[in-house]
């Protein structure tokens, strides 16, 4: 799905969290966000994923305004920083949860649920946790549960924030390419938000680059690194 | 291997024995004479003409209305603040707004308000020659001297216990479990019962307990609406603190002793459901 972003702002009070801001992103891209923290991309993930409302502009998908759509209606794949996994539910009812959350006459039947729960344990490779609580999982494991959550409800994209940010660095690795392959086989509009610039510089198709609620550079990693284009940009990318 | 002398290190937490004991004889001492001597005391009494002169003066009429009162004064007044503390605390917890701090105290004040303060105040309000109350008397719903007064008074006595133990609970959880349950297309309402009310369930268990024992065991807002008519309006405590007056020890204690494991049995059932629900608790960070 096409997301494009036309001058959003965003207001907290009197503080201004994001400047109006203008950003394509084509269908079926990766893209990282990518700043240190207090640059508003956060905020713009949240606003895209409809759990904040922007103070002014406009948000559309494949042309279609969505600005005003709840968060239930966006159907968007949201991986939360920390998991935000059910504590009290098993692995399976927390990645069923979408599916059971549908209005009856579009919730698959009992058996056909199962199935689906099984299919995104195989795709995200534990197959064998579905009767395990959140707490007995590792970090890792977690990530992974919760993007096969997001997944199940069919999401028209995936919004990720900060998904590798509680991980140490082996299973970091392990996870960005996990998350690529996962990306290459849905083939769903991804945009996941980082302050690790090797992460999105290695992962992202495009790389928007954010401080102080502006977008600073938006472009390829190769370009960015051959081509800052402003002061920030240099200090951040060589830091 | 053994001739060499290990020397004993201490912890850096652990006090010198002489410390230790010491502190251990006074928590033992304090707990022994403040809590378990009066609850001997109490059996004692209620027991000290044997078990029929016990038994019999609960089979009083008076006492029988009493128990029946209290349980029912219980019965309205803890499922009504029950749902107006989760109310409060998913309030003041889940959204951001002016006065927060304002509506925390608030919330707090019946337990810095003295109880015969707050009985009074049920009674201007709602007495027959309040406005309001002249109308409901007249009408015939007696508020004050009535069921209604009673219930309003253990209302707000109890009224905090149940937000104060949500409260502290749904901060530490934050917004992040239900935010993810709005994005997997939940609604609202199923929001809040698949995620948010099973992770406060203990913490909601333990105020409602609480809230109930105090519901019990309210004597100065009752005393002074309930108008203590024997009978009709004397509740447990109210009818026990009466027979002692009239050296009726026995029939006091008896009850006293009724109204004691009413509340030991609430424990019992709190730990009961703690045993039965170990491996939820154990999954969930806390209880």
């Amino acid at each position: 799905m096409h997301i494009q972003i036309d001058e959003i702002s965003k207001q907290f009070g009197a503080t201004a969290a994001l400047h109006p801001v203008s950003l394509a992103i084509p269908s079926g891209a990766l893209v990282a966000l990518l700043g240190p923290s207090g640059s508003g991309k956060t905020t713009l993930l949240r606003i895209l994923g409809g759990l904040e409302f922007p103070t002014s502009g406009r948000v559309l998908f494949d042309g279609q305004d969505a600005t005003g759509l709840t968060v239930q209606a966006r159907r968007a794949g949201f991986v939360f920083q920390s998991y935000a996994l059910f504590r009290h539910m098993t692995v399976f009812e927390n990645i069923a949860y979408g599916l059971k959350a549908r209005p009856r006459a579009s919730r698959p039947p009992k058996a056909e649920i199962a199935r689906r729960v099984q299919k995104l344990l195989d795709l995200i490779q534990l197959p064998g946790i579905g009767a395990r609580y959140p707490g007995q999982l590792s970090g890792g494991q977690r990530q992974r549960v919760a993007l096969a959550r997001a997944l199940a409800i069919e999401p028209r994209m995936l919004l990720l924030d900060e998904p590798f940010g509680a991980l140490d660095a082996k299973v970091r690795k392990e996870l960005r390419q996990g998350l690529r392959d996962i990306h290459d086989e849905t083939g769903l509009t991804t945009v996941f938000v980082t302050h690790d610039q090797d992460e999105a510089m290695e992962l992202a198709d495009l790389v928007v680059v954010m401080s102080m609620g502006r977008i600073e550079q938006i472009g390829k990693p190769a370009d960015i690194r051959a081509r800052p284009a402003t002061q920030f940009v240099r200090d951040f990318i060589s830091a | 291997m053994s001739d060499i002398a290990h020397p004993r290190f201490r912890a850096a937490t652990e006090e010198p024995p002489l410390a230790r004991w010491a502190l251990i004889g006074i928590a033992a001492l304090g707990l022994g004479l403040l809590v378990f001597a009066p609850l001997i005391v109490v059996f004692a009494e209620a027991l000290a003409q044997g078990w029929l002169a016990a038994v019999k003066s609960l089979g009083n009429r008076d006492a029988l209305a009493a128990i029946r009162l209290t349980l029912t004064i219980a019965a309205i007044s803890v499922p009504l603040n029950a749902a107006f503390g989760i109310a409060a605390a998913w309030f003041i917890t889940k959204f951001d707004f002016r006065g927060k701090a304002f509506l925390i105290t608030l919330i707090d004040l019946p337990f810095s308000v003295s109880p015969v303060v707050a009985g009074l105040c049920i009674v201007l309000m709602f007495g027959a020659n309040s406005w309001a109350g002249g109308w409901l008397v007249a009408n015939g719903y007696p508020i004050v001297f009535a069921l209604p007064g009673i219930a309003l008074a253990t209302m707000f006595v109890t009224l905090p216990f149940v937000a104060r133990e949500l409260i502290p609970v749904m901060i530490e959880q934050g917004r992040a479990e239900e935010e993810a349950a709005l994005t997997l297309g939940a609604s609202g309402f199923r929001t809040f019962w698949t995620v948010t009310l099973p992770n406060i369930r203990w913490a909601l268990l333990y105020g409602v307990l609480l809230c109930n024992a105090r519901a019990m065991g309210e004597f100065g807002a009752v005393a002074v609406v309930s108008g203590k008519i024997r009978g009709q309006t004397a509740t447990m405590p109210i009818t026990i603190e009466m027979l002692y007056n009239e050296y009726l020890s026995v029939a006091a204690f008896s009850l006293a002793a009724v109204l004691t494991l009413l509340a030991l049995v609430t424990l019992l059932l709190k730990t009961a459901l703690e045993i039965r629900h170990a491996d939820q608790l154990a999954s969930s960070r806390r209880h």
